[in-house]
């Protein structure tokens, strides 16, 4: 799903959420969570049930999940079209636009995780999952999850498709021309702590000359950003009353000094992720080490190609767990038929919807169930050595925190992260980053 | 046709039209021939003013409604007066943009229009494969803009781009073109260029053919020098399609969008960590469809339209002086 066409930040996932079995309204006698098991009473007539999707590549990967719906609910077809791979240019506006003239979208449609906060102010737009049930859901995902997919109101509007748990994934040829280890357990163990990550570049960038360390200031950045708000009462730029706390959070301030640290000390390539110069390093080596949330691994993938095979792998994040990015399912106030756009979206973001997703797009499962599916916890991936890519980035999500999305969220941090663009590239003094950081911010926020 | 009941002998019908219609008119006695006299051709051209009415006011009447609100996509919207162009102008990034978009306008558009007047004079004389060249310089038009753009933004790449490659030979650390205004503008310039100034040559090397040929040998027998006849000739003969030159690069030039999109690499419309390159329509689509505030970007859009017809009247006084004493 997220490749590398979708440039924009926000963009990164998809995921599909969640959705509602339960139609406890219904007179069904099934237990609410057996996930696609879609024991309602069938609707006299065959109801269409459209899905619209964003993403490039495989994006949501629904083919065969949707396959095996239609299959077994001959009263309830689902259609499933994939709009466009850009999602924070195109598809987003779109959507909007068609939420607010009240016609014209699908009855389940995907949103990323960037969009989530905006989303959640303005409840009008979406249908309450929890009615048909569908809070039943709650443990089956990780609370960071959850929490994103309820709106302003405290009602649930949306539940997860897939979910990015962070990892590092570097060059195992470049480590090795370092005099570095080039396995992956060793790796992890390079560095337990962001400081120790510090040391290791430095070992690294003293013998190699002909590469950088890390990629740039963006997966730096969102990866301490994703394991600071947790410690920081769960907010990034916006508090719970979305009011910009940009300037006063720290974890923004250690997510800042950390990048302004690596890139100060050269560790940097000094590229702006999703460019097509970033592309070209991934492919030819142009720096060693970056900050890998489940859906980067297709990106690398991707951007790398098959010549560089066996030469990427996957290793454990320095100071603990995180999530970067993941997408969402819900169905528009304006569906037409609600409570079978909740079972379908039930059956998505279930355990079986998820596992055929993950193995069609290898988007990461946001549900519990979902990752402790055999077909994904063992997953390994022959393009990064075989890194055991399904229990790596299920341990990294298993314990984690919600973080809340302000409004202008996605705005904000585009904002933001141009400014620590500008400030790696060197058009912006290294003194006034922080003034201009926080500027950029207010503003973007409006 | 069928309209002209009253006509009483067919053949005649066409030829009255045209030769006396008002006659044939009255004759016909119809109020309804009288009517299809003078509705038909409004009739027949309405296809284009419909559309053009749907296509063109609507939207710039909608737009114009919608920049004296404060309307945020998927949110509400409250009437708010001029308050948005209050707000516009005395919003830095608005007239930073301003400043890069006729930057790049004028290191794009005067070195453009010179080459392709010359270009054009060459192409006018007798040379050897003439239809080979003429096709030659025009063949950059026919590719996409967006692919110019992505093919010149990777020549510009800093690590691996052609050009900083070429510098290195000469001793030119990398250059990061992104990362200053003067740099991104040349780069961004030199992918209209390449696109363009065929184009324009075309265009006025179309001019030059249609100046009569006795001129030339007239000014010849009096003994003037080519270049001379180039000045006093060719370039008054050629004013009004100078200005239409002119004013269709003015405006492409100052609704500049693709290429500095393109050039960031990452469609943020933010044209820079620092806006360096960031163009009024970037500026636009960034305030609509990034943040989300359709009335702001409405009255930038309006202000973008302001600003071209400043442009063109600029421009126009400039060239209608051209060849002087006419």
């Amino acid at each position: 799903m997220l490749n590398h066409k979708r440039h924009g930040k926000l963009a990164a996932i998809a995921v599909t959420a969640a959705t509602a079995l339960a139609l406890t309204s219904c007179g069904s006698d099934e237990p609410a969570s057996t996930a696609g098991g879609g024991g309602s009473a069938a609707p006299a007539e065959p109801v269409t049930i459209t899905v619209h999707t964003f993403g490039g590549g495989e994006n949501f990967g629904y083919d065969k999940a949707v396959e095996t719906w239609n299959a077994a609910h001959p009263n309830i077809q689902v259609k499933y079209q994939n709009l466009t791979d850009r999602f924070e240019d195109v598809y987003l506006p779109q959507l909007l636009q068609k939420l607010q003239a009240g016609s014209g979208t699908a009855d389940i449609v995907g949103i990323d995780e960037g969009a989530m906060g905006l989303m959640a102010q303005r409840p009008q737009f979406f249908t309450d999952l929890g009615q048909y049930g569908l809070q039943d859901r709650k443990s089956d995902f990780p609370a960071a999850k959850w929490e994103n997919g309820v709106n302003k109101d405290g009602k649930l509007f949306a539940l997860g498709t897939d979910i990015g748990g962070m990892a590092m994934c570097y060059r195992k040829d470049l480590f090795e021309k370092a005099g570095l280890p080039g396995e992956r357990d060793e790796v992890t163990k390079l560095w337990p702590d962001w400081n120790s990550f510090m040391e290791t570049g430095k070992k690294f960038q003293e013998k190699v000359k002909d590469a950088k360390f890390l990629d740039g200031p963006n997966t730096l950045y969102n990866t301490v950003l994703s394991q600071e708000a947790p410690k920081n009462g769960n907010v990034a730029y916006f508090d719970k009353s979305n009011q910009l706390i940009i300037e006063t959070n720290p974890a923004i301030k250690t997510a800042f000094d950390t990048v302004k640290a690596y890139s100060e000390a050269g560790l940097t390539a000094k590229l702006a992720s999703f460019t097509p110069e970033w592309n070209a390093a991934i492919k030819k080596g142009g720096f060693a080490v970056m900050g890998c949330p489940a859906w980067m691994v297709g990106v690398i993938e991707g951007a790398a190609g098959e010549e560089n095979k066996g030469n990427w792998d996957v290793a454990g994040v320095p100071g603990g767990a995180g999530n970067w990015g993941g997408s969402y399912l819900a169905v528009p106030s304006q569906s037409k038929h609600p409570k079978e756009a909740a079972e379908v979206l039930n059956f998505l973001t279930g355990k079986e919807g998820h596992v055929l997703a993950f193995e069609e797009a290898n988007a990461f499962p946001s549900s519990l169930s979902g990752q402790q599916d055999p077909k994904v916890s063992e997953k390994k991936n022959a393009f990064f050595n075989d890194a055991p890519v399904g229990k790596i980035f299920g341990d990294s999500t298993a314990n984690l925190l919600p973080v809340f999305l302000g409004e202008k969220h996605a705005q904000v941090k585009t904002a933001a992260e141009k400014v620590l663009e500008g400030m790696d590239k060197g058009s912006i003094p290294y003194a006034e980053a922080w003034t201009k950081f926080v500027e950029a911010g207010t503003k973007a926020a409006g | 046709m069928t309209l002209n009941i009253d006509t009483p002998a067919p053949p005649r019908r066409s030829g009255p039209r045209r030769t006396s219609g008002r006659r044939a008119a009255g004759r016909g006695g119809g109020g309804l021939t009288r009517f299809d006299l003078r509705a038909t051709p409004y009739f027949l051209v309405s296809p284009y003013f419909l559309l053009f009415a749907l296509f063109g006011l609507f939207p710039l009447g909608y737009t114009l409604w919608a920049s004296l609100h404060d309307w945020e996509l998927g949110g509400d919207k409250t009437f708010l007066g001029i308050d948005n162009y209050i707000e516009l102008i005395a919003d830095e990034s608005f007239w930073n943009a301003v400043v890069n978009t006729v930057g790049i306008f004028v290191i794009s558009t005067i070195p453009q229009l010179v080459l392709a007047l010359m270009l054009a004079n060459a192409l006018n004389k007798r040379i050897r494969g003439r239809l080979f060249f003429r096709l030659g310089i025009l063949l950059p038009l026919v590719t996409s803009v967006v692919a110019v753009a992505v093919v010149f933004t990777q020549l510009y790449g800093r690590d691996y781009g052609m050009i900083n490659w070429f510098l290195g030979f000469f001793g030119v650390e990398p250059i990061e073109w992104q990362n200053q205004s003067w740099t991104a503008w040349l780069a961004i310039s030199t992918m209209i260029d390449w696109r363009w100034t065929g184009y324009n040559a075309i265009i006025l090397l179309a001019a030059m053919q249609t100046i009569p040929k006795d001129l030339y040998e007239a000014a010849s027998l009096d003994g003037a020098s080519p270049r001379r006849q180039f000045w006093q000739i060719t370039i008054p003969m050629l004013r009004p399609t100078l200005v239409f030159v002119v004013f269709i690069s003015t405006i492409g030039g100052l609704t500049l969008f693709a290429e500095p999109v393109m050039f960031e690499g990452n469609p943020t419309m933010a044209g820079g960590a620092t806006g360096q390159y960031q163009t009024v329509a970037m500026f636009i689509v960034k305030e609509a469809f990034r943040d989300f505030d359709m009335g702001y970007a409405s009255a930038a859009a309006w202000m973008l339209f302001a600003l071209i017809l400043v442009g063109i009247l600029i421009n126009y006084s400039f060239t209608r002086r051209i060849g002087g004493n006419k």
